[in-house]
């Protein structure tokens, strides 16, 4: 992904990832994006650890402290109701972008 | 998260941050252990995973700083460490802060007096219709208005809602402690009415209770309730006993009432006993004042008037003719005096203000590029511009908060320090002063100067950041060419500091000649060992002849006081006002098309020889002359000859009253008297023997062989030998008197003040070129090392240092008196005897300010001649 990332995509894949994939840690997430992208899309992980941050104050994601699989200490976001909401929201403003930015390029 | 919890964090600070480090520290990991076992070495594995996160603190600087609580606890060490960045270099913190508490603290000050005796409205019901009316006649422009005109204009005029009038009063009052004079006013029973103000006791005058013959009622000022009556509210209804008559109180006046015009007034009577001034209608002695109806303009209110005053003047030309009426807003006459001389003071202020501004920021700069290197170095270890931004800007605010809180207690001890230098008789003239402080304008304006402030010192050095290219600045190091930028603005500073002192100085000149010039006027008379005081003559003295009596006692008994050379009375001291005209022709000739109102002052024989006035030609009264038994003679002065008999001799010549057929004889003419203001032009004025139609007080002047001042209490109670009932006031030296009087104090403290200001103006702007000079030297160390070391003389050095301040001065001194001219005509109206573009004032100036500038520059210069070559050099 570009270096210049916009902050409401970076929120979509977060809230998007996970809905998909339920409780996660940081690394996870940005493993997940490049997965599901097909290597299309790699987050800055300077980026992520902010956005996670903002969007807890938001109310949008939990967080707590759980062992992952290899029993390593880490921090899990998991979606709230909020977060939720804010994921449709974000989703349908996002269709509509690709929708709008798809008809003006197949203007001739 | 709820608001506590956010509020928790900032306590928490600490531990939010170990949780994010641990947060990063496992990301970090899980990335290390995929990468190595994707085949990377430990080494390389560790340092891929670092590479991808990036700058490590940054990101948890922007991680806490989601919590927009955190975000104030990060504003809060900016704060911080703003704080000890100044205190690192106190000098430069307290200079700049004691020099913005200056700037501020005058302005401030100043704009308080503006607002108190210019901006804040009247203490009356919308202040904005009120106006005063005049009549006015060529001699005299805002004259009093005659009891007859008045009531006349109370029926014709439809401009109005109101029209009500005032007049002076004195009264004797009767109490335990004897007879005191006391200051009154007496008022048509409108005038509170029209000034929209309610008694807070008791009730207004009743519509026709300033009939004649109605009972005497008045109404008293809150100050005389709290003195004579010590604030007991059953005085409505209580007799009080003035001038043998008795009055009763029928109100109390609130506490915020005054009237500048009669600013010491403690009675307020009804207008309800025309005296005899009143009956006439030709006798002008009492002020007009009236409320527009809504929608109605001053200048249709003053077309009316005018239209009205046409009329009376057909109907009664004996008396009216030439009179004319004026209208003028109230707020002119209520603290109008003292607007030419505020806003003098206002702009000195401003400009001083301007030069502090002006040398904070050039600090400031200065400062900025001592630490190019500083903040090139927290670039590079990751702070953003932005980051940068933020705490330079802090560091503006700490030093304008610093600035204002010092500068507020200025502003509040320079209000008190002016106001005390006022005299007591001055503050009773401009009561609003009393209402002087910190109001609602005066914090508006302290707030708007601190933001101005605070945009100046934060966001200048901030906005020259942005423009840095911050690798730049970190290879050039130390490398003397930095300050370049720095030196080009900081001159341009520089020149309008020293511009603007000039201004200062120039106009601190201006005044102080004008000053100097108008105590130096010849008044026609010796000032010094004269002193005067004023005798109220007690109503029990009813006839013209038992008044003479009691003068001819008083002349004596005070003529044979010990230390008493000679002694006089007249009706009006000098060095007051041309007031008092008399409308007074040639004996024989046609009445003249314009009038001539001449002062009269009725004096005694020994009046004229006590002031030592000067006779040019004929001779003075004599005692006998006292008397209206005979042929009745006058003196003239000097400019009343010329304009009366141009050409010929007055002595001999007969005047004549108008509307009198009784002629006055010429018998001597005096070199001109100043009667009025001291930068009043001399005008006609005649002296008459003190021998009839009494004004009710006069004043004793003497002559005294010892100190005048020392003479005064003995004065007074040489005359309660003479008679107990007398109240006495006023008592002073003419020196003293002269020196209080209107003129000479406003020059005074006009030439004072502003010649503070510009003394403060001119250290600012010589500290401020010191500071440019001493730095382009020090910036210049390795230049004038090569220099030298190719050969330049130390006589080079110092022309090459000099050059460069001597340059800025030229412009700055030459830029300077252009714009001080300019604004010193603005300012005529507050010089005497001198113009603005005076010779003397302006090059005494520049001297002054190129002395200063190349003591300022000699001693960087001094230092840059002093430099080791070798060293210089081997600085590098």
């Amino acid at each position: 992904m570009a270096k210049n990332d916009l902050q409401g995509s970076l929120d979509l894949l977060v809230l998007k990832t996970l809905a998909q994939m339920g409780d996660m840690h940081g690394y996870g997430i940005v493993l997940h994006i490049q997965r599901a992208s097909d290597d299309l899309l790699s987050v800055e992980e300077g980026s992520l650890y902010p956005a996670l941050h903002r969007m807890e104050q938001s109310g949008w994601v939990s967080s707590k402290w759980a062992l992952t699989d290899t029993k390593r200490k880490a921090k899990f976001y998991k979606l709230t109701p909020v977060g939720r909401k804010q994921l449709k929201d974000a989703e349908e403003s996002f269709e509509q972008l690709v929708k709008g930015v798809r008809a003006m390029l197949r203007y001739a | 998260m709820s608001i506590a919890s956010r509020m928790m964090n900032l306590f928490r600070r600490a531990k939010v941050q170990r949780e994010i480090d641990r947060e990063l520290a496992a990301h970090i990991e899980m990335r290390t252990e995929d990468n190595r076992t994707a085949g990377m070495s430990l080494q390389e594995a560790r340092h891929d995973a670092l590479l991808r996160f990036g700058n490590r603190s940054v990101m948890r600087e922007r991680a806490t700083e989601a919590d927009a609580a955190l975000w104030l606890e990060s504003l809060w060490n900016d704060v911080r460490y703003a704080c000890r960045q100044l205190l690192r270099n106190p000098g430069f913190a307290l200079t700049a802060i004691v020099v913005l508490a200056l700037g501020m603290g005058a302005s401030v000050a100043i704009f308080a007096f503006v607002d108190a005796a210019l901006i804040k409205p009247l203490p009356y019901s919308d202040p904005a219709r009120l106006v005063s009316l005049y009549e006015t006649v060529p001699s005299c422009l805002l004259c009093n208005v005659s009891y007859q005109n008045f009531r006349d204009w109370q029926r014709a005029a439809r401009s109005f809602r109101s029209i009500d009038v005032w007049g002076y009063a004195r009264y004797a009052l009767h109490s335990a402690g004897g007879i005191e004079p006391t200051e009154g006013a007496r008022v048509s029973d409108g005038f509170f009415r029209t000034l929209g103000v309610t008694p807070m006791l008791g009730r207004d005058f009743y519509p026709g209770e300033d009939a004649p013959g109605a009972p005497r009622t008045m109404l008293i000022s809150y100050a005389a309730w709290q003195k004579h009556f010590s604030g007991s509210r059953d005085v409505v209804g209580k007799t009080i006993h003035l001038d043998d008559l008795n009055y009763t109180i029928i109100g109390v006046l609130p506490r915020e009432f005054h009237f500048s015009q009669r600013g010491d007034a403690e009675f307020w009577a009804a207008l309800n006993d025309p005296d005899g001034c009143q009956k006439r209608r030709g006798c002008h002695s009492l002020f007009g004042v009236a409320r527009l109806k809504d929608g109605v303009t001053v200048a249709a209110a003053a077309a009316e008037m005018t239209t009205i005053a046409a009329q009376l003047e057909k109907q009664y030309p004996e008396s009216n003719r030439g009179f004319g009426a004026v209208v003028r807003r109230l707020s002119e006459a209520e603290g109008g005096q003292i607007r030419p001389i505020l806003l003098v003071l206002l702009s000195g202020a401003g400009l001083l203000l301007l030069i502090a501004f002006v040398n904070v920021v050039s600090l400031l700069l200065v400062r900025s590029e001592g630490r190019r290197q500083e903040i090139a170095v927290r670039g590079a270890l990751g702070a953003t511009t932005a980051r940068l931004m933020r705490q330079f800007m802090t560091e503006g605010l700490v030093l304008v908060a610093a600035g204002t809180s010092l500068g507020l207690g200025t502003a509040y001890s320079v209000m008190r320090l002016l106001l005390g230098l006022i005299p007591a008789n001055r503050m009773q003239a401009m009561p609003y002063l009393n209402g002087l402080g910190f109001s609602a304008p005066v914090w508006a304006f302290a707030v708007g100067i601190a933001v101005l402030a605070a945009m100046l010192f934060a966001v200048a050095p901030a906005l020259r950041l942005r423009a840095r290219e911050l690798r730049g600045d970190l290879a050039e190091g130390s490398r003397g060419s930095a300050g370049k930028t720095w030196r080009r603005l900081g001159s341009k500073l520089v020149m309008v500091e020293l511009a603007t002192a000039v201004v200062l100085l120039v106009g601190a000149g201006l005044l102080g000649k004008s000053l100097y010039l108008l105590l130096h006027v010849n008044p026609g008379f010796e000032p010094d060992n004269l002193a005067s005081v004023l005798v109220s003559v007690p109503k029990s003295y009813a006839t013209d002849a038992q008044v003479m009596a009691l003068e001819r006692v008083i002349e004596s008994r005070v003529g044979a006081l010990p230390g008493v050379k000679s002694v006089g009375i007249s009706s009006s001291t000098p060095v007051r006002s041309w007031d008092g005209g008399t409308y007074i022709m040639v004996a024989g000739k046609p009445m003249p098309k314009e009038r001539n109102d001449v002062p009269e002052r009725d004096v005694s024989a020994g009046y004229l020889p006590t002031l030592d006035a000067k006779l040019l030609r004929g001779r003075y009264f004599t005692e006998a002359e006292d008397d209206p038994a005979k042929p009745r003679v006058v003196v003239i002065n000097e400019s009343m000859a010329k304009q009366f008999f141009p050409g010929e001799d007055a002595v001999g010549k007969q005047l004549a009253y108008a509307g009198s057929k009784q002629t006055v004889q010429i018998i001597g003419v005096v070199e001109d008297i100043k009667e009025g203001q001291l930068d009043s032009p001399n005008r006609a004025a005649m002296y008459v023997p003190f021998n009839q139609d009494s004004w009710g007080s006069f004043n004793v002047v003497l002559r005294t062989s010892l100190s005048p001042g020392a003479l005064l209490p003995s004065l007074a109670s040489s005359l309660h030998e003479v008679d107990a009932e007398i109240p006495v006031s006023e008592p002073t030296t003419i020196r003293e008197a002269i020196r209080d009087s209107n003129a000479a104090y406003l020059h005074r403290a006009s030439a004072w003040l502003v010649g503070g200001f510009a003394g403060v103006a001119l250290l600012l702007a010589v500290v401020g070129l010191y500071g440019v000079i001493a730095y382009s030297v020090s910036q210049r160390t390795r230049e004038i090392g090569v220099r030298m070391a190719l050969g330049a003389q130390r006589g080079t050095v110092y022309g090459l240092v000099l050059k460069q301040a001597g340059w800025l001065t030229v412009v700055g001194i030459g830029a300077g008196l252009v714009c001080a001219v300019a604004l010193a005509t603005l300012m005529r109206s507050l010089l005497f005897g001198t113009q603005a573009w005076d010779a003397m004032t302006l090059s005494a100036v520049a001297a002054v300010l190129a002395v200063f500038a190349l003591l300022a520059s000699y001693i960087p210069a001094r230092r840059a001649a002093s430099v080791n070559p070798v060293e210089a050099l081997r600085a590098e």
